[in-house]
């Protein structure tokens, strides 16, 4: 499918092309380990990242972000559709092959207890990337390895410590000082502050955001929190059920959404303001996630939509632009601009 | 937009704190440190660790303790024994400043230097078949653990197989037989061999149960998704990522072992299919005390303190070991 709107002229090349990206995972029963069915964490998604900007990834819990940032990581092998990196097919790669590519594809995971090796000393833990792929950075591993730790804002004397001594937010920061070790284009950050106190989470997002002016980098961010999502997104995708329903810049997702997904996504946004908080349109879908094992069929948000009509249950709404820039998968989209409103307003 | 995330204030605080620690020497304690901290408190396990320390010492040292303070553990002395009776002259077993702990009814042997000579027999076996179930267990357990599938399914079944095995009547009926002389040894060596083992091979399941539980739990979490993403392959996850933690309930599991095997050994020897006699081994001697209990308690008495002792000073250890590396504090 081919993206119109997406790649403004004279705009960023896309360093990752996803194309039709599919995720099953098998689900077995008895000795002979005979397939019974499939959960569909993630069912074919097609985007784009563009060099230098970060794409927010939102959704509910089991929507398959967390699967789908493993896909574009190849952490995961996927079961169809295509990962372009910088013009490379990636999408089946074995472990010896990604390994070049690993220099360039980095990740930030959500659980910094988790994610540090208890056993291993910090100098350990952020020189890994240096063993791993054989490089003598300039003046030693243990210099550049103090040189990260002091760029994410920690003691490089701390290079001896273990991971235990150290709080949340300052343990995510060693996560992040080691997806950075090795120069990388692409950072892809699960859930990277969802594990932190909201005060640490202010400081690791304003890091990060730091990080990206200083060194160039790409991100694209996992999160269910639409305000850290807000704050650090060039553009937004929304996931439902392993699928995409709308993909846009920040300022037309926050201000425009056409996706009653979105809709009421947003509208579940605390507000501080007790005064703002009475006014405001409360949407409260009902029931639960359907079952990413048999997903409903036609739109997969038809069960919870207040919208939904016969041809949503029937027909499976394609990922289409309705103005430039602003992909939605919605057979009732809210908020259409008039044709000629939609180019003003870009 | 929420207010916390321009909550820029709480940052440069953090990092006040951060620049503002004692700039001098900064060492991290390693896991292992706070272990040995705690480990130090624990008096009970400390005493129990001195104890099979000079136990050790016993086994390693022992021509030299025999030589300076008893008689060749094979040396029979007639003259001590009551020909009337044949239990020991004197009371207490015939214990006098020449024969520390007493003789052996009958034919005279020095208690003392088959005690000392014993805890050889006992510690190697107990050792060496520990060592024997570590290594077996360690590498089948990471392997079904890390692996999974039908490997694990392989694995677990042939484990559960040897946990149901009547492993004592098949080493009884191993034992009888046995050739004289196997692998380059003869006798008593040949003997102590297949216990090592047969011991061994028996014990590694309960380590291998562990390891498999364990790997399959740290398989999952996320620093082994971070060496993946940095191009690690299966054998620096299963080397430098996984078994580093799996040192500390391994190391747990050992010194519980021993005193299991300690207890194994004597039990065979005592049926009189452990160490050949005339190789000295507690079992043994208790085995040989039956038939004199009434007129010579103490010849019992003594090689039953000594596998008491050995046993609960393992236990003792091992317990503190495993508080000490307290599996709940390993995040």
């Amino acid at each position: 499918m081919s993206i119109p709107g997406q790649q403004a002229p004279g705009g960023p090349e896309p360093i990752l092309k996803v194309k039709g990206l599919v995720k099953h995972f098998p689900i077995t029963k008895g000795l002979l380990r005979r397939q019974i069915g499939a959960v569909q964490a993630v069912d074919g998604l097609t985007f784009d990242v563009l060099a230098g900007e970060t794409l927010g990834v939102v959704g509910e819990s089991g929507c398959g972000k967390s699967t789908m940032g493993r896909l574009i990581t190849r952490l995961l092998e996927p079961t169809g559709g295509t990962v372009e990196f910088q013009g490379k097919d990636i999408t089946h790669l074995g472990v010896a092959g990604m390994r070049p590519m690993r220099r360039d594809v980095q990740m930030i995971f959500q659980d910094p207890y988790s994610s540090l090796n208890p056993r291993h000393t910090v100098g350990t833990i952020v020189g890994a990337p240096f063993r791993l792929q054989r490089i003598t950075p300039e003046g030693g591993v243990k210099k550049e390895v103090q040189r990260l730790l002091g760029l994410v804002g920690l003691n490089p004397e701390h290079y001896n410590r273990y991971p235990h001594e150290f709080s949340g937010g300052q343990r995510q920061r060693i996560g992040i000082a080691r997806a950075l070790a090795l120069k990388p284009k692409l950072v892809v950050a699960d859930e990277p502050v969802s594990a932190l106190d909201v005060s640490i989470q202010a400081q690791v997002v304003n890091l990060l955001d730091d990080l990206q002016t200083e060194l160039g980098l790409t991100y694209v961010i996992i999160a269910h929190d639409l305000s850290v999502i807000r704050h650090v997104s060039d553009r937004i995708a929304v996931m439902y059920l392993g699928k995409l329903v709308e993909l846009t810049d920040r300022s037309s997702l926050y201000t425009r959404p056409m996706h009653p997904y979105t809709k009421a996504l947003l509208s579940a946004v605390p507000v501080p303001d007790p005064g703002r908080r009475i006014k405001r349109e409360r949407i409260l879908l009902k029931g639960d996630v359907p079952s990413p094992i048999s997903p409903p069929s036609g739109c997969r948000f038809h069960t919870r939509c207040w919208k939904a009509t016969e041809v949503c249950k029937a027909q499976e709404p394609p990922l289409v632009a309705l103005e430039p820039g602003h992909q939605v998968a919605c057979h009732h989209p809210e908020s259409v601009p008039e044709p000629v409103a939609a180019v003003s307003t870009v | 937009m929420t207010a916390p995330l321009h909550d820029t204030g709480a940052e440069t605080a953090a990092v006040d704190v951060t620049a503002g620690a004692p700039a001098e020497a900064i060492e991290g304690r390693s896991p292992w440190r706070i272990a040995w901290i705690r480990l130090k408190r624990d008096k009970l396990a400390l005493a129990g660790g001195v104890v099979v320390l000079l136990l050790i010492l016993v086994a390693v040292f022992a021509p030299l303790i025999v030589s300076v303070l008893g008689h060749p553990p094979n040396e029979f002395h007639e003259e001590e024994i009551d020909p009337l009776f044949s239990v020991p002259k004197g009371s207490w077993g015939g214990i006098n400043s020449d024969f520390l702990l007493g003789v052996e009814p009958r034919n005279g042997r020095d208690v003392f230097s088959r005690i000392v000579y014993g805890a050889r027999v006992s510690l190697l076996v107990a050792f060496l078949a520990a060592v024997v179930a570590v290594v077996l267990g360690t590498l089948f357990g990471i392997v079904a653990g890390f692996f999974g599938g039908w490997v694990d399914t392989v694995v677990s079944r042939l484990m559960d197989l040897l946990l149901a095995f009547p492993q004592l009547l098949f080493i009884i009926a191993l034992v009888s037989v046995v050739p004289d002389s196997l692998w380059g040894l003869t006798g008593s060596g040949v003997r102590m061999g297949v216990l090592i083992v047969v011991i061994g091979f028996f014990g590694w399941p309960y380590i291998g149960r562990i390891v498999r539980g364990q790997t399959l739990s740290l398989r999952e979490r996320e620093y082994v998704e971070a060496a993946r993403s940095l191009g690690a392959g299966r054998g620096y996850i299963l080397l430098r990522e996984l078994l580093p933690n799996l040192v500390a309930p391994i190391t747990v599991y050992t010194t519980l072992m021993i005193p299991t095997n300690v207890l194994t050994e004597a039990a065979l020897s005592f049926l009189g299919t452990g160490v050949k006699p005339p190789t000295a081994s507690w079992g043994d001697m208790l085995s040989r005390a039956v038939d004199h209990y009434e007129a010579d308690p103490l010849f019992m008495i003594i090689p039953g303190l000594a596998i008491f002792v050995t046993v609960l000073a393992f236990n003792l250890f091992g317990d503190g070991v495993r508080d000490a590396l307290d599996p709940k504090g390993s995040r």
